[in-house]
């Protein structure tokens, strides 16, 4: 079954729309990347799908059926919005164990989610004092409380120092292969070309693209081969189609394997001669770039 | 219900706030009991009677009930202060159960901790006024009568807090029901004024602890009137609950 089905889904706030007419489904067994421009309307669908707000139209299912109609929904679904959002006067145990309490989740498994993000030895230690990456950590023991089929993740290594960042991600991948359904947002390509398998695209609270990584980058830009030699000028003439930097030369109408025949007929020695893969941030940034909200 | 009662108690009793709170409770009802009574003992020309012992050693209540107050209040704005009320929220979505379990222990925890306070606030008065008689059911009655108040008083708090959502908001909103307001509404002027006067949250509550008069209400009747303030309160805070975004 699937996941997570949004449909038509819409908040609007006094008279702006956060997300409008938004359909998309998430699978299981994936990671699945959640990707806009800050204020595209990311959190608010994620608080939607988690009952938190009210959709203004249509409607999201967490497995088939509304988050609120779920008992004990930790079971089911874990989630990390705001790593922050404790009460600092509470130490790392007790905020899981009251987490815990009222799933009918039992306290031998906070001791374990604690082992597994690397917090037992703070355990009795007041959150108040956690770091960020610490807190970040700490809600996602939250998350992972109920042994959840479904895992969502709000912007989850923003602030994190890379070994946060790496672990976050091994940890994703790792839930996605145990075929669980991961749900993560991001305003970083970069972080999800690394992580996620398939990509939900939004801009100003509509959907761009709901496709697999690969056909991301695919769709919206091409690669280019990019060429250098001494002899730049002539290469230039030589291929006709090339585009010339100061440095090298960009082909994207030729192969490799022509340009190499090409110049190797004319004797002419090069430096490099690479297939360049469009970057994923350069798509993204091409889709994006007319549903910013603010631009520079 | 049983896990949300059990995950409610883990929280109320693991933030040093609620123990700040419910210790300045009792050191304000015994603190001012052993004061007033104190003071009432050594000005009285003869001994002191047993309901003026009594009154005397339970008018630290005034106080105390904005301590209970706040803590009905941070106990759901402390969770919106720091944003845990949406982690509290994916754990229970339906939103008035949550609620309910928060009235649940709360209630609890006042009614415990108010009664041990009001007992130690008269035992302290009555030793130190040593009344000539003393009738067993008026002592049990006032111990009876500060509990519930203060609990009422903290649920007031609660209500607020569900409504207003914020510590503060919240707080003054309390001290201006349950202190500010009653003082104002008596002196409104007419036999009109006066009712209002004494329907008013605590002036209509504090009836029921001998600490406020009224010609129209009995102690019961008069608390009575006061547990429908805190109602209004509560049930404004559960429907705006239900109604907003979190």
């Amino acid at each position: 079954m699937t996941a997570i089905r949004a449909t038509n889904l819409s908040k609007r706030y006094g008279g702006t729309a956060a997300v409008a007419d938004l359909s998309f489904d998430v699978e299981p067994g994936r990671v699945t990347g959640f990707l806009g421009p800050n204020g595209a309307g990311k959190s608010t669908t994620m608080r939607m799908i988690l009952g938190l707000d009210r959709p203004s139209g249509g409607s999201v299912l967490v497995d088939g059926r509304p988050y609120a109609e779920l008992r004990h929904p930790l079971r089911k679904v874990g989630a990390l919005l705001d790593a922050k959002a404790v009460h600092g006067g509470r130490s790392a145990h007790n905020h899981l164990l009251a987490i815990a309490q009222s799933n009918g989740i039992p306290a031998g498994r906070v001791r374990e989610v604690l082992e597994i993000v690397g917090l037992r030895e703070v355990a009795k230690r007041r959150v108040g004092g956690f770091s960020l990456g610490m807190a970040q950590r700490l809600g996602i023991a939250a998350a992972l409380l109920g042994d959840p089929e479904i895992l969502l993740f709000d912007e989850p290594v923003n602030g994190l120092d890379p070994d946060g960042i790496l672990w976050i991600r091994t940890l994703m991948r790792k839930l996605a292969a145990e075929g669980r359904t991961v749900f993560v947002s991001s305003h970083l390509m970069s972080e999800m070309a690394q992580t996620a398998d398939h990509l939900i695209v939004i801009g100003k609270g509509r959907l761009i693209a709901d496709t697999s990584v690969q056909e991301f980058i695919g769709r919206s830009s091409q690669g280019y081969v990019r060429v250098r030699s001494p002899r730049l000028a002539e290469v230039a003439e030589l291929v006709k189609v090339g585009e010339l930097h100061p440095d090298h030369l960009r082909v994207t109408a030729m192969s490799t394997l022509e340009i190499g025949a090409l110049t190797a007929r004319a004797g002419i020695p090069l430096e490099e001669l690479t297939f360049v893969q469009p970057s994923l941030e350069a798509a993204y940034m091409e889709l994006t770039k007319d549903s910013l909200e603010f631009s520079a | 219900m049983i896990d949300i009662l059990r995950s409610e108690w883990t929280k109320i009793r693991s933030v040093r706030s609620t123990v700040w709170t419910l210790a300045v409770t009792a050191a304000l009802m015994v603190g001012l009991s052993a004061l007033l009574t104190g003071s009432m003992k050594s000005t009285a020309d003869g001994p002191v009677n047993a309901e003026q012992a009594i009154a005397g050693s339970l008018l630290g209540i005034m106080f105390a009930q904005l301590a209970m107050a706040t803590l009905g209040v941070l106990v759901i704005s402390s969770e919106y202060r720091t944003g845990g009320i949406r982690t509290s929220l994916m754990a229970v979505p339906q939103r008035l159960r949550l609620l309910t379990g928060k009235i649940l222990v709360f209630t609890a925890t006042s009614l415990v901790v108010s009664a041990v306070a009001s007992a130690a606030a008269l035992g302290v008065g009555l030793a130190i006024t040593q009344p000539p008689s003393l009738p067993t059911n008026d002592v049990l009655m006032a111990v009876l009568g500060a509990t519930l108040y203060l609990t009422a008083c903290g649920l007031f708090g609660l209500g607020l807090g569900t409504l207003v959502r914020h510590t503060p908001g919240a707080v003054v909103a309390a001290i201006a029901l349950m202190l500010v307001l009653p003082q104002v509404a008596t002196q409104l002027p007419g036999a009109w004024g006066q009712r209002i006067a004494e329907y008013f949250t605590t002036n209509a509550g504090l009836l029921l602890v001998g600490q406020s008069n009224s010609e129209t209400l009995g102690p019961w009747s008069g608390f009575g009137v006061y547990l429908i303030w805190v109602a209004v309160a509560m049930i404004a805070g559960a429907v705006l609950l239900r109604r907003r975004d979190a």
